[in-house]
């Protein structure tokens, strides 16, 4: 195999498509200044019957279980030591960064007082669900940074040249990247591992919210084993947004996919994908759940869309050798894995549950949407940014450059 | 960089160990939640309300909220919609069909029930709700981050949020006139009931009162008291004499609101023994794999 190390990706930041995104994510600000100036009630369709919306389905509940791939990368990369996927593992770990940064984001926009966001660090309520994910969350969130350090610290040791006023920094800010690297080369594999443990508890914790809801929640979605299948489903999803970004990433840059690594990554994904089915065929069986089927309605529909185009299909896809063949199976069956967990997340957080005194159905807002769709580019152009210029993504070694790595 | 490392794991693993154990005796016990025998409760007799809707007038203006005129309130044009208690008015009175006697529409008052084991208290982030010992359920503004959860765990659907306030948004909810009863005054709508269809005393009572009425006057009620034991029992109860769900109210099983939700929640952090067993799990098997990996590259090396 080729020798490849992570390093900054030559290209230019904007292109026709980058700016669409920047325009996307203007039209998104505008309404969260609206919200932080005149109230959740002026941007958002919420009630008082729905007072969860897109904002903690979609940028919450699906936020954190698509940025699951910075875990599971981090545990086979690091945990099981398969050196193979080292070069996933930084991709994955800026995405978990990003993500769940927009994840505290998308909490901070949502809460009432966002001013009191610290309060759970200091008023503490074990008995609660959300209290546990949200301790964890901030938790991981330090921990993701931390993990990241050391590639600000590969970048930026003897290479700070800042000019002008803040010339004089350049030298303790080097200083302080080296102290904070070499401490952390002893010490990472400690936040390693505790980042798999924080997104282990947290990812099943997010599915224990909606079980205090009882029956306000539909009965194809509500049952006490959402933790296992929230903690399955986050660690189907892993792998197929590693595979994703690596081919968005490939063909954005225009470099060569990375063909043989991620359909090697692609046979875990069917198994896991089978395990999560047989979980909730047999949690339905059981509580026999199923004959909410029947009468097809709307929760029925998007349950059905959710089982087949999002699990069914791609685990099909995913056990049969087609994957290993072609570059567009791979990508469709990675992207129906990763729509079914965002429309499981959605399914779970909004279309399950059943306000009793609603008078209308909730429809997100035109400025819900837009937040949500601004948050998402946002963080694809932040994403962007740093690996354009961070050593992110692994690319084959250019001669005469040796490897900063080791 | 292996061989450095294992040393550090070990130094490193102990140390976390110590913060876990630390942070988990300094964690403070649950809100508070107490159930005590004493507690109040108050009955509801659908059968004597007239709809004045006197009690709406009173919690008006014992809560400080826009109340107006009483007269206002014997309109009976509201009772054209079904309305919820909200932001402005923690209770509402509605009014229904009744299908024994079309002269005689039924009016039922809703408010908080102030459950024996309410879910806004196990469900709230920073545990600003409580359960006192005079069995109200009372919410703390000061620590309120505004998250909602509340609404969504809530049974009832009872709890509101001030969705046009950009700064300091409240959660409403009736709270069993905490302020009053705690000065020895009756609950403000109990106090000005014309027709005695809210009866206020210690809970046990209320039931035994509420069963005796249904004892001695068999076709006047169904018997049922709601909220004896709809999610393991309220401190409102009421008496009925349609079907509790005609009067638009939840079917609730037995079963505690916060029952499964805390039952897993605390599996999952057993003090912390979960957690720290992954932990160390994990510790394990990056040991064992990296030093596998060392032997391998030896190995390669010759």
């Amino acid at each position: 195999m080729e020798h490849e190390i992570p390093q900054q990706v030559k290209h230019k930041f904007f292109t026709p498509g980058v700016i669409v995104l920047v325009i996307i994510a203007l039209n998104g600000i505008i309404f969260i200044a609206g919200r932080f100036l005149y109230g959740l009630g002026a941007v958002t369709n919420l009630d008082q019957q729905y007072p969860w919306g897109i904002w903690i389905g979609v940028d919450v509940a699906a936020g954190v279980a698509l940025a699951a791939g910075g875990f599971i990368s981090a545990a086979i990369g690091h945990i099981l030591h398969k050196d193979a996927y080292h070069s996933i593992v930084r991709p994955a770990l800026l995405t978990a960064m990003l993500g769940y940064t927009f994840v505290a984001f998308g909490v901070f926009i949502d809460i009432g007082r966002w001013y009191y966001i610290w309060h759970p660090l200091v008023m503490w309520n074990p008995n609660s669900a959300l209290f546990e994910v949200g301790i964890c969350v901030i938790i991981y969130l330090n921990v993701l940074y931390i993990e990241f350090l050391p590639i600000v610290a590969e970048r930026f040791i003897g290479k700070l040249n800042m000019k002008g006023i803040f010339r004089f920094l350049n030298k303790p800010l080097d200083k302080l990247l080296r102290v904070l690297d070499s401490g952390l080369s002893k010490t990472m594999f400690v936040f390693i591992i505790a980042g798999v443990v924080l997104s282990s508890l947290h990812q099943s914790s997010l599915g224990t919210l909606m079980i205090i809801a009882g029956d306000k929640m539909h009965p194809l979605w509500q049952t006490p084993i959402l933790p296992l299948l929230f903690l399955i489903s986050a660690v189907a999803v892993g792998l197929p947004m590693v595979i994703f970004e690596s081919l968005m990433a490939a063909r954005s840059f225009k470099l060569k996919p990375e063909f043989s690594l991620l359909s090697r990554l692609g046979n875990y994904v069917g198994p896991i994908l089978g395990v999560y089915l047989s979980f909730k065929i047999g949690d339905m069986v059981i509580r026999e759940s199923f004959v909410n089927l029947v009468p097809m309605d709307l929760p029925a529909i998007m349950f059905l869309i959710e089982m087949i185009v999002g699990v069914v299909i791609p685990m099909i896809i995913f056990l049969t050798p087609l994957t290993s063949k072609s570059v567009s199976w791979l990508f469709w069956a990675s992207s129906m894995v990763i729509f079914g967990v965002l429309l499981n997340r959605i399914n779970n957080f909004v279309i399950a549950y059943n306000a009793p005194y609603a008078v209308e159905a909730y429809i997100p807002s035109y400025g819900e949407i837009s937040v949500t769709l601004g948050a998402a580019s946002l963080l694809i152009l932040l994403y962007r940014f740093f690996v354009i210029n961070f050593p992110v993504i692994s690319l084959p070694a250019p001669s005469g450059v040796h490897n900063s790595n080791k | 960089m292996v061989d450095k490392n294992r040393r550090n794991f070990f130094k490193t693993s102990a140390l976390l160990g110590t913060v876990a154990l630390g942070a988990s005796s300094t964690a403070k016990a649950a809100p508070e939640n107490i159930l005590s025998d004493d507690r109040k409760g108050v009955l509801v007799d659908t059968t004597h309300c007239i709809g004045c809707r006197s009690c709406e007038w009173a919690c008006q203006t014992a809560h400080d909220l826009p109340a107006d005129n009483i007269h206002d309130y014997h309109d009976r044009e509201v009772f054209k919609e079904f309305r919820r208690p909200s932001n402005d008015s923690y209770t509402v009175v509605n009014e229904f069909e009744n299908p024994n006697n079309e002269l005689l529409p039924i009016n039922v008052k809703y408010q908080c029930m102030h459950c024996d084991r309410p879910a806004c208290v196990s469900a709230c982030i920073v545990g600003a709700f409580t359960k006192k010992e005079d069995g109200s359920v009372v919410w703390n503004t000061d620590m309120c981050i505004g998250c909602r959860y509340c609404m969504v765990a809530c049974p009832f659907q009872v709890p509101t949020f001030d969705y046009h306030k950009a700064i300091q948004p409240d959660i409403h909810k009736c709270d069993f006139c905490y302020t009053r009863t705690q000065e020895g005054k009756l609950p403000a709508c109990v106090e000005i009931c014309p027709v005695e269809a809210l009866v206020y005393g210690p809970r046990t009572e209320i039931i035994r009162v509420a069963r005796h009425r249904i004892k001695r006057t068999p076709k006047k009620y169904i018997d049922h008291i709601y909220g004896e034991d709809e999610v393991g029992g309220t401190s409102w109860v009421y008496l009925s004499g349609v079907d509790f769900q005609t009067l638009k109210f939840p079917k609730h099983g037995t079963n505690t609101a916060p029952g499964v939700s805390e039952s897993i929640q605390h599996g999952l952090f057993a003090y912390f023994v979960p957690p720290i067993a992954l932990y160390a799990w994990l510790g394990g098997i990056m040991w064992v794999s990296k030093r596998k990996n060392a032997k391998q590259v030896k190995e390669e090396k010759i």
